[in-house]
């Protein structure tokens, strides 16, 4: 078995799966994301919750982190290897006339989104980090706000409009990312040609709804937070 | 038709290449693109220049010899049609068509257009094949019974001409479509199946020491396949692989 990921079809295999775990990952994330709009309340019990419950922070945290730097590793390994496999480049190369821009350019859509996880984790992930586990603080509460602090945190981040604007742009090229990742994922693993149409458009509403929703939900706090 | 040419000239495989034009004339635009390169030919022999070499055979769309990359796609602008079956109907009075040998790691130029795609048949030698005994016993191939469906499915990967645009075509120079393709036409029938694992393994393992890049599914190969190979063998090459595995 483990020369079969040492192919180059396991290691599509591979980037397919860790593809699936971040997907599944990216839902629940939205799910979460999604009750701060509808209130404030739930969202902080939540988030809590995930915050301290040891399964997620010992177990699933460094699951996720494995799986996100597996995933970005593996596909600038690949990036490279085919690179080379490609010799001598083409003085003139229609690549439009028979492939998406989406996807011959994942590269670029993955670096995107590598620099917004960065931001996203000097934005809270550092200071969440800093707060548990360098401070000692499981409290989840601050000095000067009412209960836990976690929903007025996410507020006081999309205030600032670059911030937003930076976050848009992310998520603009992540729906790229999963325009084309979701049904190669599903590609990848073997899925037949019967699915495909059905796959297609779970993948389509998948890459649109998701990405979309995280714009809503910053610009739904951008333009109402506490002034 | 009058054309600029702006082709791709290399003296041998150590040799470094550049990009020549030049110019036809009188073209008829029912011409194949091979008959064009032969006119073209003809004129460099006459004023004692060196041919372009390209390769060709059958000239009828059966023995997938001919390559080129014109224009930026394999096998020229057309779909479903090899180099040879490409007409000059095509393009346009005035035009600058690019013609490039195919290029990959995996198909060193040999001269000029001339790639090297003997990378192709070592493949096919680490497992493209069922083992029969031919000792003058072998059993009708009709004795075993065959779905309708199997059948069309193993001869439409059949018909891979193993040509190499899939590979040309490629931003990552993968092999899987032409590996898809000859791993699927024996997995979809039950002659296939005594050798089924160690088949896709070995052609696998040789693909990748060959030096093919990696399947990202583009689609593109698919489009630019002559014979219309489709990304579905590309699927059940890797479910045949996973198989492997047990």
């Amino acid at each position: 078995m483990s020369g079969f990921f040492k192919s180059s079809i396991g290691r599509k295999v591979a980037m397919a799966l860790s593809a699936f775990f971040l997907m599944i990952f990216l839902f629940q994330h939205f799910v979460i994301n999604l009750l701060s709009v509808f209130s404030g309340e739930i969202f902080n019990e939540v988030s809590h919750f995930m915050g301290t419950n040891w399964l997620i922070q010992f177990v699933m945290q460094p699951v996720l982190i494995f799986g996100v730097v597996f995933h970005f590793i593996m596909g600038f390994i690949l990036e490279i290897k085919n690179k080379k496999a490609q010799g001598v480049a083409y003085a003139k190369n229609n690549g439009a006339a028979n492939s998406s821009w989406v996807s011959r350019n994942m590269i670029y859509s993955g670096l995107v989104i590598l620099a917004f996880i960065v931001l996203h984790f000097i934005d809270f992930w550092f200071p969440e980090i800093n707060t548990k586990y360098i401070q000692g603080d499981w409290s989840g509460v601050h000095e000067g706000v009412e209960g836990y602090r976690y929903f007025h945190e996410l507020q006081e981040k999309f205030v600032n409009p670059a911030r937003v604007a930076a976050y848009i742009v992310a998520f603009v090229f992540l729906a790229l990312h999963l325009l084309h990742g979701f049904t190669s994922a599903f590609q990848s693993m073997g899925a037949t040609a019967g699915r495909k149409k059905t796959l297609q458009n779970i993948g389509k509403a998948y890459s649109i709804i998701i990405p979309a929703g995280f714009i809503i939900i910053a610009l739904f706090h951008h333009f109402n937070h506490i002034h | 038709m009058n054309l600029t040419l702006k082709i791709w000239r290399q003296k041998d495989s150590n040799a470094k290449g550049q990009m020549v034009d030049y110019k036809v004339t009188d073209i008829s635009e029912h011409m194949s693109f091979l008959e064009m390169m032969d006119v073209l030919n003809e004129q460099l022999i006459a004023s004692g220049e060196e041919p372009v070499a390209f390769d060709h055979d059958c000239r009828e769309g059966i023995c997938g010899m001919c390559s080129m990359y014109i224009n930026g796609e394999a096998h020229g602008p057309d779909r479903g049609v090899t180099t040879c079956q490409l007409h000059m109907r095509m393009f346009n009075d005035g035009d600058t068509i690019t013609i490039e040998p195919f290029r990959a790691a995996a198909f060193p130029v040999i001269k000029d257009l001339v790639v090297d795609r003997t990378s192709f048949d070592r493949i096919q030698h680490a497992g493209g094949y069922i083992s029969v005994n031919t000792s003058g016993n072998t059993q009708d191939a009709n004795n075993i019974p065959i779905s309708k469906h199997a059948a069309d499915e193993a001869m439409d990967a059949a018909t891979c001409i193993g040509c190499g645009a899939c590979v040309a075509t490629c931003k990552n120079s993968s092999a899987m479509l032409f590996v898809g393709a000859k791993v699927s036409q024996y997995a979809l029938l039950p002659q296939g199946q005594v050798e089924a694992a160690d088949r896709v393994r070995n052609m696998v393992a040789q693909m990748d020491l060959e030096g093919f890049g990696n399947c990202t599914n583009t689609g593109a190969c698919e489009i630019e396949c002559p014979k219309g190979i489709s990304l579905e063998n590309i699927a059940r090459m890797n479910r045949e692989l996973m198989k492997a595995q047990f």
